[in-house]
């Protein structure tokens, strides 16, 4: 579904991706983890459009899309949950969703059908019900990334990247997010791209992953061999210090 | 849900025509023409303030050149009318169409700042425009103004008089307002708010902030020209110092003292800004300080503009009703 071939994003001089490539089979949930200053934002950012990358490709569905502006790759099916959030915290809850269906109303979906997807998201985030008039602003941390995740949807992807969906949240509440993009992947059949620090929480959940290290890819497989590999384990998951992590 | 939503809807509309019955009822009980006077010059700085408004409380990009489109429609009115035969509503046309055009294309170079640059950029363009005005004596008369602009006329009707004046700039402010109104609640109002609030986050939305800032922009300068023309026709005479930078602060100061994003805000703003320095006549010398201190004071103690701060007391005025009524009980 997804190819990324050889790209290198700059920002400025700064040479921030370094030759990656990767690629998503239809209804797959595919980590990239890496630490911090790794590239893994620039890497989502590349894709969405926001930043470009400078040479390389991007084949989405057999469209090249890395020369796109953002809201044509929206158009397309590709649907950000940008790093830490970012809802729109002066708009109400329910301003905040039909503005992820922005795009559908103008293809020419009706309200009515923006209507439906709503009740989707709801169903999916039953919080966010009793959240609806609720300035964004107001939400807990929790709350918000939900209310993220659902305004994407709205759009209706086919493919959604997930920009660090754990951050600064309560483990409990990491727990019930990573729940709900395991049931999105199960029952909508929706294709992720899951950027996590968390590794241990996003291997658990994901079928395959990438390894990011300073710009490269230093390593991919299965969440299972990763999650046994050695090196993995002392730079993510904490292998020496396992009385700490774990419970 | 669907239900509330209309609710909503036919309250805004009920209080718009609330505002728009009052004020077209307000010179029935006025006596003499000085005030109604005031009253145009407040409906056209309404005109401003929104347009202002849309650009900067809606999508939050500042200008501080503004005065500069008003200054353009003025001349471009004032000009065709006066040195061509140009029936006085076309030229009105053709000068928003101008100012609308000149945005159109400064807007893709100038929008791509932000920020204090995006503001010494507008400040720039009204400099420049005001070096314009000043400069084309043969076009414009330059320093000492151009006179002589003929009236707009409907029919048997001359716009010569206040009271007609008044119809007239207020039948067309009252227009704007519920465009602006019905914009805010649409959904190119929801992807203004958005911008404003997160650029990135609206475009990874599938919002086209680049072209859609300078839509905004473009219909800003368009209602702000037409206010320029319709001051042009109204006062008949025009000079450059009415579209220098120190107007371009008035107008911003008008939308924040009244509160930024609300469109009965921009109205507030506009009425007292318009109306303080008459008031304040009566401190001679004085009234620049008292000015000063009146604004510095709103600002301060109602940081969401009057609009904003009239809401809150009111809130408290019916909390404590509320308090006093259940402790009767």
């Amino acid at each position: 579904m997804l190819r990324i071939k050889n790209i290198n994003t700059f920002y400025g001089q700064v040479h921030a991706i370094k030759n990656v490539s990767l690629h998503l089979a239809e209804g797959e949930v595919v980590t990239l983890i890496g630490a911090n200053g790794a590239g893994k934002t620039t890497l989502l950012n590349s894709l969405s459009g926001i930043v470009p990358p400078k040479t390389g490709q991007i084949l989405f569905n057999e469209t090249e899309i890395n020369n796109l502006a953002p809201h044509k790759i929206v158009r397309l099916g590709v649907s950000q949950v940008p790093e830490g959030r970012q809802v729109f915290k002066p708009l109400s809850v329910a301003d905040n969703l039909e503005l992820g269906a922005y795009l559908n109303y103008k293809i020419g979906g009706s309200k009515i059908e923006s209507k439906k997807d709503m009740e989707l998201v709801l169903e999916l985030f039953p919080i966010l019900r009793q959240r609806r008039k609720q300035l964004a602003g107001t939400l807990s941390g929790g709350e918000q990334q939900m209310l993220a995740i659902g305004r994407a949807l709205m759009a209706k992807p086919r493919l959604l990247l997930l920009d660090e969906p754990s951050m600064g949240l309560a483990p409990m509440i990491v727990q019930e997010i990573l729940k709900v993009i395991a049931n999105l992947s199960r029952e909508k059949k929706t294709t992720i791209l899951l950027v996590e620090q968390n590794a241990r929480a996003a291997l658990k959940i994901a079928h395959r992953g990438y390894v990011l290290e300073t710009g490269r890819l230093i390593l991919e497989g299965t969440a299972e061999e990763l999650l046994e590999n050695k090196d993995v384990q002392r730079a993510y998951l904490g292998r020496d210090k396992k009385e700490i992590w774990e419970r | 849900m669907l239900c509330k939503i209309m609710m909503k809807e036919k309250r805004q509309i009920l209080i718009f025509a609330l505002f728009a019955l009052i004020i077209l009822l307000v010179p029935l009980f006025l006596k003499g023409n000085y005030f109604l006077n005031v009253l145009v010059f407040i409906g056209i700085n309404t005109l401003l303030a929104v347009a202002l408004n849309l650009l900067l409380g809606y999508a939050g990009q500042i200008s501080l050149g503004h005065a500069a489109f008003f200054g353009l429609g003025a001349y471009v009115s004032g000009i065709l009318t006066t040195r061509f035969p140009v029936d006085p509503w076309l030229s009105l046309l053709i000068a928003a169409a101008c100012a609308a055009t000149l945005a159109f294309v400064i807007g893709f170079p100038i929008l791509k700042l932000k920020g204090h640059y995006l503001a010494m950029a507008t400040l720039g363009f009204g400099i420049i425009m005001y070096i314009f005005f000043n400069e084309t004596v043969d076009w414009t008369g330059g320093p000492s103004g151009l006179s002589g602009i003929p009236n707009l006329r409907l029919g048997p009707v001359i716009f010569d008089n206040d009271l007609n004046n008044y119809y007239l700039v207020w039948i067309i402010t009252l227009g704007v307002m519920l465009l602006s109104i019905n914009l805010s609640q649409s959904r190119i109002g929801r992807a203004l708010r958005a911008i404003n609030d997160s650029e990135v986050a609206a475009r990874v939305m599938g919002v086209n902030a680049r072209i859609l800032k300078v839509q905004i922009f473009t219909v800003s300068a368009f209602v702000s020209a037409i206010a320029g023309s319709l001051y042009a026709h109204t006062m008949t005479f025009i000079s450059p110092t009415s579209f220098g930078f120190n107007f371009s602060v008035e107008l911003l100061t008008m939308i924040i003292i009244g509160g930024l994003g609300s469109i009965y805000g921009s109205f507030l703003g506009a009425a007292i800004l318009t109306m303080l320095p008459e008031f304040l006549r009566v401190f001679r010398d004085f009234d620049i300080v008292i000015y000063g201190l009146m604004l510095i004071l709103i600002t301060m103690f109602m940081p969401s503009g009057l609009i904003g701060g009239l809401e809150a007391l009111f809130k408290i005025i019916a909390g404590k009703i509320k308090w006093s009524a259940a402790r009767n009980v």
